[in-house]
């Protein structure tokens, strides 16, 4: 428990902070302590299966649900005690992204704009802005019923952009784009980082590793573990393993020679490109190995057609962790 | 205030951007005019009053007002809007406010757009005018007390007819208990001082008096504090039930 004065101070001046917050629902804990603090310039990706409390914390942030115990603040504003004072500082994109599907994509953000504060040309210049950020131009004028997926989900998108708030939290910003919109809006993302402290939540890992600065993954309503994307991959069992290509005559001796070096946990034997057979060499603690490999390889005079180091796997990562037991992964966090 | 007419506006214009302001009000018309010319055999009273136009606005409210007020938050809680607006920087009196007053407003413009029945009595003799502005005012108010309690229920529920048909039964109770329908259920076993509270309740006894041209500030008293009471009903579930 963070219950020392400084250690409040670094919660409360940090844009997004959350201190053991709670939700229960009923006899269900959907979110169970959860405590982070998310800086400026950070981009942080938010993972976990589905029913692990993302959406439930970051409903308790946006002031939509109130917690249980626990507290979280926006800008340094306690989101229970001013929950109208933390909205002002914060855009928020709802899961799924709704709108009010009987207006205009225009008369929506305008709508929005109103209710943040802007007025007269102030409004339509800032209605302008963000529909050429996320490039809804072409459809402004239609009723929002009517768009394709992708383009409701990207006027949900302006919506939480158009005061450009500091804080922005996002509940799968990308769900159901196609992979150039997707490009598009983790390209928006990344530009707006830099001055802005954002929290997304996502279950496509390669999100994480595109645009996020930092992951946490929550299974259960519990933290699991947070850190770098690499930091998540290091913890692969598959980090630093390398898959050499080799003649299927070869493999055998092959097999033989990498299962001797030290370091190597185990050699594993898969298929290659064009008939081609392969080996993969997992080392042990996710240790670099591929010189050694390289060496070995060399010195008995077995061929290769391609050999290269695996970074590891997130989602074989993910699984590991929100599949593991609570206690035991809780202990190794 | 800025916000309550912000989403007052959003909500009013929504009305009109559907069929649904169009449908509710062609019906709206029809209705009132059939139901005083038919009905409330509007000549052959030969009175140059709208006596027989007013009579029948509680039981047409009745149906009426909960079909417009059943959307006001069940939609908004099953299309999942409600949680943009509920964390828009706003607060959930404001919120239910402006979706309310934009209800009533509607309700104001249907009620105004009868102003040809009250052209035809003028023309064909001369009505007080008075009485007249009574009944209109008296109707509003009315169609207001209904309308607090259509938004209340409409928040208890995601479901739109589930809505409708529970304060459409409300408003039943309301509307009725000044009669002995239901002041009979209550006589078998309460005491006079309850009968008699729940005689007080009837929109009934208190539209009538108004409608015939006795402006009691009580009446007015009553309706005001029975829209207050609904509509603080109604913040208090929004709070509850909006995340559920």
């Amino acid at each position: 428990m963070p219950g020392s004065r400084t250690e409040e101070r670094e919660l409360v001046s940090a844009l997004i902070a959350l201190e053991d917050l709670t939700k229960h629902f009923g006899p269900i804990r959907a979110v169970d302590g959860v405590s982070m603090s998310v800086a400026k310039g950070e981009v942080l990706g938010f993972l976990g299966p589905n029913g692990a409390g993302k959406s439930t914390t970051m409903k308790m942030v946006a002031g939509f649900l109130t917690p249980t115990a626990g507290r979280a603040w926006v800008a340094g504003i306690d989101v229970v005690a001013d929950p109208v004072g933390a909205k002002r500082q914060l855009g928020y994109l709802p899961e799924g992204a709704p709108s009010y599907g009987d207006m205009t994509a225009r008369g929506f953000l305008e709508f929005i704009a109103a209710v943040r504060g802007f007025d007269g040309s102030e409004r339509g210049h800032r209605v302008d802005e963000v529909v050429e950020k996320v490039a809804i131009a072409d459809v402004l004028h239609q009723p929002i019923d009517t768009l394709s997926k992708g383009y409701k989900r990207r006027v949900g998108l302006a919506q939480a952009l158009v005061h450009d708030p500091e804080v922005l939290i996002m509940d799968e910003p990308t769900d159901g784009l196609d992979p150039n919109q997707k490009h598009q809006v983790r390209t928006l993302i990344q530009d707006m980082a830099a001055d802005k402290a954002v929290i997304i939540s996502t279950h496509i890992l390669e999100e994480v590793e595109a645009v996020c600065s930092r992951a946490v993954v929550i299974a259960r309503g519990r933290i699991l573990a947070d850190g770098t994307p690499a930091d998540l991959l290091a913890r692969s069992r598959l980090h630093n393993a390398v898959r050499v290509e080799l003649e299927p005559d070869a493999i055998v001796a092959a097999r033989e020679a990498l299962s001797g070096i030290m370091g190597v946990e185990a050699v594993e034997e898969m298929d290659g490109v064009n008939g081609a057979r392969a080996l993969r060499v997992v080392p042990k603690d996710g240790r670099s190995i591929a010189v050694d490999v390289g060496a070995m390889l060399s010195t008995k005079g077995i061929a290769t057609h391609d050999m290269y180091t695996e970074k590891g796997a997130l989602d074989e990562v993910f699984r590991q962790i929100t599949t593991a037991p609570v206690d035991e992964v809780a202990a190794d966090a | 205030m800025r916000n309550t007419a912000i989403i007052f506006k959003r909500e009013l214009r929504a009305y009109f951007s559907t069929p649904l302001a169009f449908v509710f009000i062609v019906i709206f018309l029809a209705i009132t005019g059939a139901f005083a010319f038919y009905v409330g055999n509007f000549f052959e009273r030969g009175r140059a009053d709208l006596h027989a136009f007013f009579v029948y606005h509680p039981w047409l409210y009745l149906l009426l007002v909960p079909a417009i007020a059943m959307r006001l938050w069940a939609e908004e809680r099953k299309s999942g809007t409600i949680e943009l607006l509920m964390t828009l920087p706003i607060s959930t009196v404001e919120a239910v406010l402006g979706k309310y007053l934009a209800a009533w407003a509607f309700c104001a413009i249907a009620l105004a757009l009868t102003f040809p029945i009250w052209i035809t009595v003028n023309m064909l003799g001369s009505p007080d005018n008075g009485v007249i502005g009574a009944g209109y005012l008296g109707s509003l108010v009315m169609a207001g007390a209904f309308l607090a309690i259509g938004s209340c229920i409409s928040a208890l529920t995601r479901n739109q007819v589930i809505a409708f048909v529970v304060a459409a039964a409300v408003c039943f109770l309301f509307t009725m208990s000044g009669l002995d329908l239901v002041l009979d259920f209550f006589r078998a076993w309460a005491p006079d001082t309850i009968v008699e509270a729940v005689r007080q309740m009837s929109f009934l006894t208190h539209f009538n008096a108004v409608m015939n041209g006795v402006i009691d500030l009580r009446d007015f008293v009553f309706f005001a504090s029975l829209i207050t009471l609904w509509l603080f009903i109604n913040v208090v579930v929004v709070d509850l039930k909006k995340g559920t």
